[in-house]
């Protein structure tokens, strides 16, 4: 074992877990990485395209290294990092993107070979020839690349979202935000304090530092307290702020239950957080980067600070014989603490010219070549390297909105730009504040601050804390060795291939990054960016400001699918809309189909009907028989009211409205600014200034979008009121020969030709109550629809069944009201594409020039009235036997299948059980005059080419004496 | 994104459709000499400015007023919400 004294676990209690495969214990406290090298294990995991042995180099987020697949079965989660994993008992951990076992990973052959995947090899290697790609290099090199596995089964745990606000968000619980919080939350402001580790306190927790006279972790433990108890301070552990969006909005993802087995009952698994703030603090602290050398990527070599952090926080020492390569004090930091501890520490300090030159260790380090200033190289035996390039604040946040980080000579490394985002300031490391005390007093001045910007006072009361300089002398890599030294371990990009970026051309920040892969994946070179660009700006001979800079987008962190997806999963993804029928339906075993939110019943099947055609071909033969029954609820309904209302609809329809008489109902065709058809419909004049109108169904929400923009934007000063009632009436068409008959049965009033003639509209009442009646037709027949108050929906289609019992009546689905539709030659979905126009549908004559209509003018343009444009046809198979395929397309015979020598295509196909055989409706170009022509009908996807006949798109009962019957 | 309704207060932007340019509002008269050329500018010539953008949201989701937002297309910045009603007529749309 080589855990040492210290640290803030608990000791008392013992928690198994497993890592491919073996036992090992821990203590509660412990990271899944801190008890593997508790128990050392310093082999984790291997690298994504060497395949190179590699172990923990950090103790936190920016962890490149080890990444392993947590749980098992459907709670398998790949590409988790052990440095942040919170252990827990039971806890199980595979290595992953290795085969067959971590220690003998057959893939290390890459490493072998690793000349010939130098960085930009796949854009090389696999360029020739073409047809290898998709057969060949492509599943193999989705076979060899990619981490963890997916465990492919549904997640069993529930995500949830919430909202919160507050005065003041603060970011990161190290000294300036655990300041920071207690003076804003002290003078009574709504704070919010999120911090994606388990245990607050950031840096306090891994240092021997000092702070108001007591130890930096315990004055964190008591300041945590503090905040808890103050009922305007929200502490939000586990919970890291992903990223900043406009108006104080950020995101962060609680990690509810990931440090359990499973989450508790009623508990969810995360909670993504959208959370509005009127001010925010950044104190996100820094991230440490390396020194790159020879060699410089096995497992035990680690940043320095992280070394530190083991032996104080998790009393772990990851060697007895250790040494420190730094360029600057905090290095000699991890000397002291570690010493304290009683390891034997090697001390390489950079500024004195000495250096590390390589290592030596297969599966784990065993030691290290020194250069010192005087030219004498020795190897030492150790099983741990701490290095330390210098500290990066950790900016990404406060770069979401394009915020250009600045250069800071003293640190050699970026800094937040001011005011990079509105609302937000940086606090302490963040800010490049590196000293305890600094960290403290900017975070208590920045709270002061912001609050003082919302017009609240708070009081300074900041503890007392050292106060050193870090004293860096920038080195980024050793000069020496011609062996491979890591920038970015996790994408393996070392030195060498931003040499040959460089070489090539790939200079820019943003080339160097494609180029080389460096900082993608999941750590998005939290640790290697900087690096990365600074050997760049060497190689140029540039500074590194003037080399570029990388900022960041959202997610800091990776996020789960599942947090973002949150409830919306299954049946949940959507609301689901029923009509007032669907109970009446669902005890008749109806089909039911989605259309947008609704479900509609699709078709009625009876007894002994084994195929859905069966089905169709009897509703609709017994609908033009004798009648039948539509739920059609779903079509958008639209009161519209006022003084002006006619007016209105002759500027939105482009046929003519001001000639519609009280109690008629006419077709409306409503146009787009562009003259193409927006959408289809009829509106009803129910009284002098009062219309309904109606829209299919999936235009139902956006048509009334539209007469909103259209009175409030366009006539701002008409009087016309409206209302959508799509949801306030049940509505059903009742159509076929004894249509009449039956209604007549309900209705209180005559329904006669006479008195209620075809497109005749007006209030009735049924049995009493009050209802609304339209004679129109969209299967052809003679045909009514009712509409009753929703409540009545349900008790409606029972006594319309009853009612139409005596004639045998059927209830049809959408399949039978499609059949009848193309049998009619009616629009529908499939030709109201958005990009036909009311030519095109046949409905060219319909567009009053009389009037300035929405769409009127630019439907008259050159092109738009071109006589060789597509027109609505008809279509039919030359052998009836054969079956139309919708989308397929027209070409005249002989020609080749070539985009050249489309004709059109078919929009609708449907089997007519009238005509015996399938029918279609499609856009032809020059369509009107080619009645009777013989052409060819491809669909090159489903493989068919039949012989068609151009016909009329009206198949049945062209002239329309049915429906006026 | 926050938009600051005039008359519901801070709303999310998660609640409105965005259409575009509220140069819309100036829809040509269809009947006049030369509408086609204009129209077709109407349609489909617009200024795309880096920087203040005076845009048209309609709050669908909440009392279905149309607003023009006056929006920083660089920072998001939102400098002013009217009705589109009042901004409408105050640049000559009546009926």
């Amino acid at each position: 074992m080589s855990r040492i004294s210290g640290g803030q676990i608990d000791r008392s209690q013992t928690l198994r877990f497993s890592f491919d495969g073996v036992s090992y214990t821990g203590h509660p406290g412990d990271t899944l990485a801190s008890a593997l090298l508790a128990n050392n294990v310093r082999l984790m995991g291997r690298s994504f395209k060497y395949h190179r042995p590699r172990g923990a180099i950090s103790a936190g987020s920016e962890e490149p290294n080890a990444i392993v697949e947590l749980r098992t079965g459907a709670r398998q989660e790949p590409n988790t990092r052990a440095t942040v994993t919170e252990l827990f008992d039971g806890l199980s951990a595979q290595s992953q993107n290795r085969w067959p076992s971590l220690k003998f990973d057959a893939m290390a052959i890459n490493d072998r070979l690793s000349p010939f995947f130098a960085a930009g090899f796949y854009y090389k290697t696999f360029m020739w020839p073409a047809a290898f790609w998709e057969k060949i290099y492509e599943p193999i090199i989705r076979r060899a690349a990619g981490l963890g596995r997916l465990s492919k089964q549904d997640d069993p745990d529930a995500y949830d979202k919430g909202f919160l606000h507050c005065d003041l968000l603060i970011i990161g619980a190290g000294p300036a935000g655990l300041s920071a919080a207690l003076t804003a939350g002290r003078a009574g402001a709504r704070v919010i304090l999120a911090d994606e580790d388990f245990r607050m306190g950031g840096r306090l927790n891994a240092e021997t530092l000092e702070v108001g006279g007591t130890s930096g972790a315990d004055w964190a433990a008591q300041s945590v307290l503090e905040l808890a108890s103050l009922p305007n301070v929200r502490l939000l552990p586990r919970t890291t702020v992903i990223g900043a969006f406009d108006h104080g909005i950020y995101s962060a993802v609680e990690r509810v239950s990931d440090h359990l087995a499973q989450p508790l009952p009623g508990k969810p698994r995360q909670i993504l957080w959208r959370i509005y703030t009127k001010r925010t603090i950044l104190a996100a602290g820094a991230i440490e980067r390396p020194i790159a050398f020879e060699n410089n990527d096995r497992p035990g070599i680690m940043l320095a600070g992280a070394l530190r952090a083991y032996a104080n926080r998790w009393g772990v020492a990851v060697g007895e014989q250790v040494a420190v390569f730094t360029n600057n004090d905090d290095g000699l930091r991890t000397v002291n603490d570690l010493q304290a501890k009683g390891l034997n520490v090697t001390l390489i300090d950079a500024r004195k010219g000495d250096e590390v030159i390589d290592s030596a260790g297969r599966l784990g380090l065993k030691s290290i070549t020194i250069r010192r200033a005087n030219g004498k190289t020795e190897t030492i035996h150790v099983s741990a390297l701490g290095v330390s390039g210098g500290w990066n604040p950790n900016l990404n946040i406060a770069s979401n909105h394009r915020g250009r980080p600045v250069w800071d000579d003293t640190i050699a490394a970026f800094l937040p730009a001011p005011e990079s985002i509105a609302g937000l300031t940086c606090a302490g490391a963040a800010a490049g504040a590196f000293s305890t005390h600094a960290a403290l007093t900017m975070g208590v001045a920045h709270a002061i601050a912001a609050l003082a910007d919302l017009g609240v006072t708070a009081t300074a009361d900041t503890p007392s804390a050292e106060d050193a300089p870090l004293n860096l002398t920038p080195l980024w890599y050793v000069h020496s060795g011609k062996g491979r030294a890591w920038v970015d371990p996790q994408n393996d990009v070392t030195v060498k291939d931003v040499k040959l970026a460089k070489q090539e051309g790939f200079v820019s920040v943003e080339h160097l990054k494609r180029y080389t892969t460096l900082g993608m994946a999941t750590d998005q070179g939290k640790t290697g960016n900087v690096l990365g660009l600074a050997v760049m700006a060497e190689l140029t001979g540039k500074t590194i400001p003037q080399t570029g800079t990388t900022i960041y987008r959202p997610p800091y962190t990776p996020v789960a699918m599942g947090a973002l997806a949150g409830r919306a999963r299954g049946a949940d993804f959507k609301p689901t809309r029923q009509t007032p029928s669907h109970k009446w339906a669902e005890e008749q075993g109806a089909v039911f189909v989605e259309v947008g939110y609704w479900l509609r019943t699709q078709w009625l099947p009876r007894n002994g009907e084994p195929t859905w055609r069966q089905s169709v071909d009897r509703e609709v033969l017994q609908t033009r028989k004798s009648a039948g029954i539509c739920d059609v609820t779903t079509l958008g309904k639209i009161d519209i009211q006022g003084t002006d209302a006619g007016a209105f609809l002759d500027r939105v329809y482009a046929n003519n409205f001001a000639s519609l008489a009280v109690g008629k109902v006419r077709y409306g065709l409503m146009l787009r600014e562009d003259g193409m058809v927006m959408d289809d419909g009829t509106t009803a004049r129910m009284g002098q200034n009062e219309y309904v109108m109606t829209t299919t169904t999936a235009n139902a929400v956006p048509v009334f979008r539209h007469l909103e923009y259209c009175r409030q934007v366009l006539w701002p000063d008409l009087d016309v009121q409206l209302i959508s009632t799509t949801e306030a009436w049940a509505q059903y068409s009742v159509a076929g020969p004894n249509a009449r008959k039956l209604l007549q049965k309900l209705v209180d009033q005559d329904i006669s030709d006479a008195a209620f003639p075809y497109m005749a509209c007006g209030a009735v009442t049924v049995q009493g109550s009050r209802a609304r009646l339209f004679r129109i037709s969209f299967s052809g027949e003679l045909a009514y629809e009712i509409a009753v108050p929703t409540r009545y929906g349900d008790a409606m289609i029972r006594a319309l069944v009853e009612a139409g019992r005596e004639f045998d009546a059927v209830v049809y689905g959408t399949e039978a009201l499609g059949v009848m539709r193309v049998e009619k030659g009616h629009v529908a979905g499939n030709e109201l594409n958005g990009q036909s126009s009311a030519l095109n549908m046949g409905l060219g004559k319909m567009v009053s020039r009389k009037k300035d209509a929405i769409g009127m003018v630019l439907s008259q343009r050159e092109g738009m009235t071109a006589p060789n444009g597509y027109r609505l046809v008809g279509v039919k198979p030359v052998n009836p036997a054969e079956s139309l395929t919708a989308g397929a397309h027209f070409l005249v015979k002989g020609a080749t299948a070539t985009a050249d020598n489309d004709g059109g295509w078919l929009t609708s196909v449907v089997y007519s059980p009238h005509l015996g055989h399938s029918i279609g409706l499609g856009y032809l170009k020059s369509g009107d005059n080619r009645r009777g022509e013989r052409l060819r009908s491809v669909n090159l996807l489903a493989k068919t080419d039949i012989e068609v006949e151009i016909v009329s798109p009206h198949f049945f009962d062209p002239e329309g004496e049915r429906l006026r019957g | 994104m926050i938009i600051n309704h005039p008359l519901l207060g801070p709303r999310d932007s998660q609640e409105f459709i965005y259409l575009g340019d509220a140069a819309l509002i100036h829809r040509p008269d269809g009947m006049a000499e030369g509408a086609l050329e204009r129209f077709v500018d109407y349609t489909y010539l617009r200024d795309n400015p880096a920087g203040s953008h005076r845009e048209l949201w309609y709050h669908e989701q909440g009392d279905r007023s149309w607003l023009v937002v006056t929006r920083d297309t660089t920072t998001h910045e939102i400098t002013a919400v009217e009705m589109a009603r009042d901004v409408a007529r105050a640049e000559g749309r009546s009926k």
